[in-house]
């Protein structure tokens, strides 16, 4: 007669899973990927190959050790590899990918306690560490119109006021200027965050207010030159942080009031970087310290409680 | 048409295609009813007949053990079989058996009531206590209780829950377009008792129909206002549809009394009437019968103490793969193991799912995307709540709030990585409310 399963209320769920939505992340990834491909050809697919694999070979590898499941399936190491690759130049060598790959899965995910439990984003962090050890490699941008190795990013023509000497709007969009070979075209990047938003994947907050106070922090410090303030959010890695990057559920704030002081201080922090810091970029800097400040953002900005129990 | 809601909540699939266009029919009368003293908040009834004795349907069979507790009526006419304990809900519960005579004989004390205009509001409200009835949306909550709030507690509204948020389930909805008028004389009762000038009537936008005639019944009295809600979950949880209705928010740990409210379902409101006019207990009501589980899903006017197995019966049987049977709906309802238990006034439905549709996804780690914290009606953040219950650190769970949960579903439910969000909170919760009781 006891034949009916038991569980505890609620009996249906919602269709979303972890591994549906880190596909989805990878679909809107594919705009982006595939011009990477196109504008460097076969040296940007062997580095995106490499740095996926390599990504998802020490997740594996980890939980092994570690006698866990392993859950290479719900495909967020996929999303690291291919995000941490989007983010190198087409000249870095393949062992930097893989390199990046191993330190991003590694320390900054498994070691913290895997998906969800780490404080910063595991492919950002990868950048940076790459660029901090090796300087000369992650600057050896390609102009993809010349094929030639360039290093004179619009970033750095900003930087240096060469105004003049900078890309045009619609170059700029289009991403035929150097840059990382995901980060250059800001109309394939859109595309892929508006079908992010589309299918609830993230939701406005962040990406609409970072990219809104880089603009408007660039129109203030720069003069008051809307032309240069749309340049600067649209080269860069203003969009492929915005909407991919700080983004990333882990290491952003849980609920709404929180991802407004983040993606509001992210975009803050990229403009006073670009501004007076060393680099001539400063989204990833901007983006990763907000990381770290977000247990603290979750906390003086949790939501009311109805029926106000404080 | 405004459209009024509350913060926070999810969209779940209605389901209610299955049932909704489909008329109330009574269900058959099962050989033998089992009444359970149990099914109401408060204390049992006791029973009031002993084994062989014959009685008659509407006849008082339990008595209210206190004063938060309800009467118990009989369901149909016979003898008592015999009077026996039965674990229903892991709680162990006094159940009276009943076999039926088929002959639907009333008792003597059901019968039309005369001079009902001359009835004064406490005059209604014993009635109300003699008829036994409890809130008929799924809590069991003895009217009459409601309806005495303390003295410095005046209430100023009344609100009737038409919302039926719960997927799949449509006895309510039914009920609206049946019984419509009843349904208003209901109110009008109610409203006397506690003598309130203004009544709300919430309904979801997704039951048009309803709102049609519901607002046909209520246009000769000002006084009562059909709200059209946002059909989004938890719209009819006390709480969300008191917000949506006054923008009053319940305190945390108090009643709607506290903000001068009273709400009441809509088939307690009808039950307040065949009450008050026509003598008539609470014997029957609608329940759902349905899911993918079922042969032909319906809208049965059932007995209480009908066993589940009759009522799945009526509806010509069990599918090969039905997999899950639920008391209520999908969202906050009870599994249980079999069909051997009886229903009570609270059962407006009967869900059972198909292998397909009873799967959960696996439980996979917390991505930390928020959505439970989006979705919590509460403004919880169920997320740390359930972390740090399942860590077993009920000190840092009490932090979150566990006791504010209505245990509504809607982060579990929306959990992409499936985590056992409100099981784990339910349990923190419990943990909280005991140890305040010690103290
Ligand atoms: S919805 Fe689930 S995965 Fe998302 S934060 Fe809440 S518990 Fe974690
Ligand atoms: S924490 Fe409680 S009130 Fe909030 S969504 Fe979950 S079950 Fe509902």
């Amino acid at each position: 007669m006891e034949r009916f399963k038991v569980t505890s209320s609620p009996h249906i769920r919602d269709v979303d899973s972890v591994t549906r939505l880190m596909g989805d992340v990878l679909l809107a990834l594919l705009p982006a990927t595939a011009l990477a491909v196109y504008l460097y050809g076969l040296r940007a697919l062997l580095l995106i190959v490499v740095t996926v694999l390599a990504a998802v070979a020490t997740e594996a590898v980890c939980q092994k050790l570690r006698k866990q499941t392993i859950t290479i399936n719900d495909l967020s190491a996929v999303v690291t590899g291919l995000l941490l690759a989007l983010n190198l130049p087409a000249g870095a060598p393949l062992w930097m990918g893989a390199l990046g790959s191993i330190f991003a899965i590694f320390i900054v995910k498994q070691v913290f306690g895997g998906l969800g439990e780490n404080f910063m984003n595991p492919a950002l962090a990868a950048r940076v560490f790459l660029a901090v050890s090796y300087p000369k490699l992650m600057g050896q941008y390609f102009d993809p119109a010349t094929d030639a190795l360039s290093s004179a990013t619009p970033l750095a023509l900003l930087k240096e006021g060469q105004m003049s000497e900078m890309p045009s709007m619609f170059d700029s969009f289009l991403g035929t200027v150097s840059g990382s070979i995901g980060e250059s075209s800001a109309a394939a990047l859109l595309i892929g965050g508006l079908y992010l938003l589309f299918r609830k994947v993230i939701t406005w907050e962040i990406p609409v207010l970072f990219i809104g106070t880089v603009f408007v922090g660039t129109f203030l410090l720069y003069g008051f030159d809307a032309q240069v303030a749309l340049l600067a959010i649209l080269s860069g890695g203003v969009f492929l942080g915005g909407f991919f990057m700080a983004t990333d559920y882990a290491t952003s704030p849980i609920h709404f009031n929180g991802r407004i002081v983040f993606a509001l201080g992210a975009g803050l922090l990229t403009v006073l970087i670009r501004r007076f810091g060393a680099y001539p970029e400063g989204v990833m800097f901007a983006i990763l310290l907000m990381n770290a400040f977000t247990p603290a953002i979750e906390k003086f900005t949790a939501p009311k409680i109805f029926g106000g129990a404080k | 048409m405004e459209v009024k809601s509350f913060k926070g909540g999810v969209h779940v699939p209605h389901s209610k295609g299955l049932t909704e266009a489909k008329e109330t029919v009574v269900c058959s009368p099962p050989a033998s009813v089992f009444i359970s003293m149990r099914q109401h908040i408060g204390a049992p009834a006791k029973p009031v007949v002993a084994p062989k004795d014959s009685v008659k349907k509407g006849q008082l069979i339990g008595e209210a053990g206190g004063f938060v507790s309800a009467n118990i009526h009989s369901s149909v006419s016979g003898t008592v079989k015999k009077i026996h304990t039965m674990k229903i809900m892991g709680l162990d519960t006094t159940v009276i058996q009943i076999d039926n005579d088929f002959e639907e004989t009333w008792h003597e004390s059901v019968k039309p009531r005369s001079g009902i205009d001359q009835l004064s509001g406490s005059d209604i409200k014993n009635l109300i206590m003699e008829a036994g009835i409890v809130g008929m949306g799924g809590a069991g909550f003895p009217l009459h209780v409601k309806l005495s709030p303390p003295e410095n507690k005046p209430i100023d509204t009344f609100i009737v829950n038409g919302t039926e948020c719960e997927p799949y389930l449509t006895c309510d909805h039914r009920l609206m377009l049946e019984e419509s008028d009843q349904i208003i004389q209901g109110l009008l009762f109610m409203m006397k008792t506690v003598s309130v000038k203004k009544a709300y009537i919430g309904i979801e936008v997704n039951k048009p129909d309803a709102i049609e005639v519901m607002k046909n019944a209520a246009a000769p009295y000002d006084s009562i206002e059909v709200v059209p809600l946002a059909a989004k979950y938890p719209q009819g949880g006390e709480k969300q549809l008191i917000y949506a209705c006054t923008k009053r928010e319940v305190p945390s740990g108090g009643l709607p009394a506290d903000i001068g409210v009273v709400v009441a379902n809509v088939a307690t409101t009808k039950a307040v009437a065949d009450y008050v006019v026509m003598g008539q207990p609470v014997t029957e009501r609608v329940c759902t019968v349905t899911g993918s589980g079922i042969t032909t899903p319906k809208n049965l006017l059932i007995k209480v103490g009908t066993p589940l197995q009759h009522l799945i019966d009526e509806c010509d049987g069990l599918t090969a793969d039905s997999a899950k049977l639920i008391m209520g709906g999908p969202m906050m309802g009870n599994a249980v193991a079999s069909a051997s238990f009886p229903s009570t006034k609270t059962t407006g439905g009967l869900l059972i799912l198909n292998l397909a549709d009873a799967k959960i996804g696996e439980t996979t780690a917390c991505i930390k995307c928020g959505r439970c914290v989006t979705a919590c009606p509460m403004g919880l953040q169920p997320v740390y709540i359930s972390q740090y219950s399942l860590r077993d650190r009920m000190d840092l769970a009490e932090k979150y709030h566990p006791v504010d949960c209505i245990e509504c579903g809607s982060c579990s439910f929306i959990c992409p990585a499936n985590r056992p969000l409100v099981h784990s909170i339910r349990v923190a919760k419990r943990h909280v409310m005991e140890n305040r009781r010690k103290v």
